[in-house]
């Protein structure tokens, strides 16, 4: 009955949370290696009761149902001469505790005169929707979700499907997910009406959240996204020589991301969290993207969250400003180029308080400001590297109930 | 790019599926065995000291629980129904709180409403006396002070179980 | 490449090394009070973390693993 695990505890360093992680390790390894009798390893029956220790700590986030909300929420950018702006809503209500059902709305009204846009034909506006739907269901110790959205513009519409599994493991201390996503594009052209064109896409997720000691957790996600078809802008021309051809983009890609993660409680109720995603993919492009955040409890009601988000990329391989010769595919898809990103932002949410003795409101509201710097991409207006800077704001109102 | 992580996405994903499957299946370890139950005394939330042993010749329930657990509020009210109900034949229900901070605990509970004791195990001591491994966990104790029944996490329905085990061991 | 199996082998091994010197959880439900916070989430509030994504999607070739599901879209 009593807690004290077998063996001695080594005198190691470290803060009194790490040293039982630490102990453990030693353990493991010596065992491995021979010199601990005590410790079996490799057995049968072992296995069985370690992965078998699938207790959901009932409350971890893996395998509940997530909470009931209704959420709207307002939602700007703002930068590169491109502005988009819309509202978005979520409700979702569990059903016999057992399901929960979700539905989104979310529309973007967008003017576009963006540097692609007016260097090439005049502004616009348009505005694309987008509806989801989504199936929560708790089996055992595992979460299944279902979803669905279709996202529709005027020349443009994407429908995709994904199912989820999430799972407790390890007494708690580990939640394993798996997910699946695939999409269907029809690609059209302001104009001709006669254009159609198809875009396939299809998602592998994996990831592993792992409680390191009682105020650190950390998790690991891995993706791999695969497109095929027409993956290129009927609108987006490439350069050659100076002379303005339309773009001609490669019919598949696979791009593939990990993403490292750890969050952790330091104290007078506050938190640093940072994370790190490496992408790469058969375009060429490698991508590296750094955030580091400081949460903090201030006052009853309270929560704000700062952090510095920086981002950069290498070009594509038939990514070029200005091409030199004709090549089987050339894009100056300046999001295939070579550029950087960074800036800080700031989140913050307010507890309202409890309304008709079962609704929690809480007000969120986010901004990031960020600075945009190209490396292989002009400004034809002035013949510089071209740089922007852009805002994103979210204002959001929930109720969890 | 010779990439090989995951190049087969379905098969990758099937392994992994099938791993957390078995997983899934295997029988979960019991944290508490049953046999007579560990005797403690705590401090109570009215102020006085509460000792396990003096409550022989009564049912017991003991819920662990904390102001941080979802579940172990959702299941609260129903807990509360059980005592009002079935105290007054002889079943003590012990709520043991395993907040950090005792204020939490205090505010979680009156929000709640709790009728019955709650005993607050800042110090763990109980908790990994009764090697809690899940929250909330329930135990039911006969009135010869033997664990009977044990309920790790709390799902909705529970509730009737508690009720039937609870009226079983009054009977005895 | 030889740097992605070897992500692969390493974590089927760490899964093996885990489960075959029966290790138990170190941090008990009782004591993960702290990591029920909620600024101890990865994921933040639905909605706006689907915006903040889209926001970086539109713009940058890098995609995936933040956990925000997929849906398309031809905003570029």
């Amino acid at each position: 009955m009593a807690a004290t695990r077998g063996g001695r505890a080594p005198a190691l360093p470290g803060s009194p949370g790490m040293r039982p992680l630490l102990a453990v390790a030693g353990r493991c390894i010596r065992a491995l290696i021979g010199t601990d009798d005590r410790t079996a390893c490799a057995d049968g029956a072992r296995l069985a009761g370690l992965v078998g220790g699938v207790l959901a700590a009932a409350g971890a986030k893996g395998a509940d149902l997530p909470e009931d909300r209704a959420d709207t929420m307002f939602h700007l950018y703002d930068g590169g001469g491109v502005t988009a702006l819309g509202p978005a809503v979520l409700i979702r209500k569990s059903l016999f505790d057992r399901v929960s059902v979700t539905g989104s709305y979310y529309v973007d009204m967008v003017s576009n005169a963006s540097i692609d846009v007016v260097t090439t034909a005049s502004p616009y506006h348009e505005t694309r929707k987008e509806a989801g739907l989504g199936l929560d269901y708790v089996y055992h110790d595992a979460r299944i979700s279902l979803s669905g959205t279709h996202s529709k513009e005027p020349d443009y519409t994407a429908d995709s499907t994904s199912v989820d599994v999430t799972q407790d493991v390890f007494g708690g201390m580990t939640t394993v997910s798996l997910g699946y996503t695939r999409g269907w594009d029809t690609v059209g052209k302001h104009g001709s009406p006669t254009f159609s064109a198809q875009a396939n896409h299809w998602q592998y997720r994996f990831g592993v959240t792992q409680i390191l000691t009682p105020r650190w957790l950390m998790s690991l996600n891995l993706e791999s996204v695969s497109d095929s078809g027409y993956l290129q802008s009927p609108y987006r021309v490439a350069r050659v020589f100076g002379a303005a051809v339309p773009e001609r983009d490669p019919t598949t890609r696979t791009g593939r991301a990990v993403l490292l993660r750890a969050v952790g409680d330091i104290g007078s109720r506050s938190a640093v969290h940072v994370q790190y995603r490496y992408f790469w993919d058969t375009w060429n492009i490698s991508a590296h993207t750094a955030e580091l955040g400081y949460s903090r409890h201030v006052g009853e009601r309270w929560l704000a969250d700062a952090y510095f988000r920086y981002y950069r990329q290498d070009h594509a391989l038939f990514y070029s400003d200005n091409f030199r010769a004709e090549e089987t595919y050339m894009s100056r898809n300046r999001q295939l180029g070579t550029f950087w990103d960074a800036g800080p932002g700031l989140k913050t949410s307010y507890a309202v308080g409890r309304f008709a003795s079962r609704f929690d409101v809480k007000v969120n509201a986010a901004y990031q400001w960020l600075r945009f710097q190209y490396s292989d991409f002009t400004d034809i207006r002035t013949g510089k590297l071209y740089s922007f800077n852009a805002s994103v704001l979210e204002f959001q109102v929930s109720a969890t109930y | 790019m010779n990439l090989r992580l995951f190049s087969s996405g379905p098969r990758t994903a099937a392994i992994i599926a099938v791993w957390l499957a078995a997983s899934a299946s295997l029988p979960a370890a019991a944290a508490m065995t049953p046999g007579p139950a560990p005797d403690f005394t705590l401090h109570s939330m009215a102020g006085s000291n509460l000792r396990l042993q003096e409550q022989r010749g009564q049912v017991v329930m003991l819920n662990f629980w904390a102001s941080w657990c979802g579940p172990c509020r959702v299941e609260m009210p129903r807990l509360n129904r059980l005592y009002q109900k079935y105290h007054a034949s002889g079943f003590q229900l012990l709520g043991v709180n395993v907040d950090d901070d005792i204020r939490n605990a205090v505010g979680a509970s009156s929000k709640l409403g709790l009728q019955f004791p709650v005993l607050l195990d800042t110090e763990k001591t109980v908790s990994r006396l009764y090697d809690l491994s899940t929250m909330p966990s329930t135990v039911l104790i006969d009135r010869d002070g033997r664990v009977r029944y044990v309920h790790l996490g709390y799902k909705d329905g529970y509730e009737q179980t508690y009720e039937e085990q609870i009226r079983e061991l009054l009977r005895e | 490449m030889n740097a992605h199996r070897t992500l692969a082998t390493g974590l089927m091994a760490a899964a093996a090394l885990l489960a075959g010197c029966g290790i138990q959880p170190w941090v008990k439900p009782y004591e993960r009070e702290r990591l029920a916070d909620p600024m101890m989430k990865f994921a933040g509030e639905p909605l706006a973390d689907k915006h903040r994504e889209h926001v970086f999607d539109v713009r940058e070739a890098a995609h995936g693993a933040t956990g925000v599901q997929g849906g398309g879209c031809g905003c570029n």
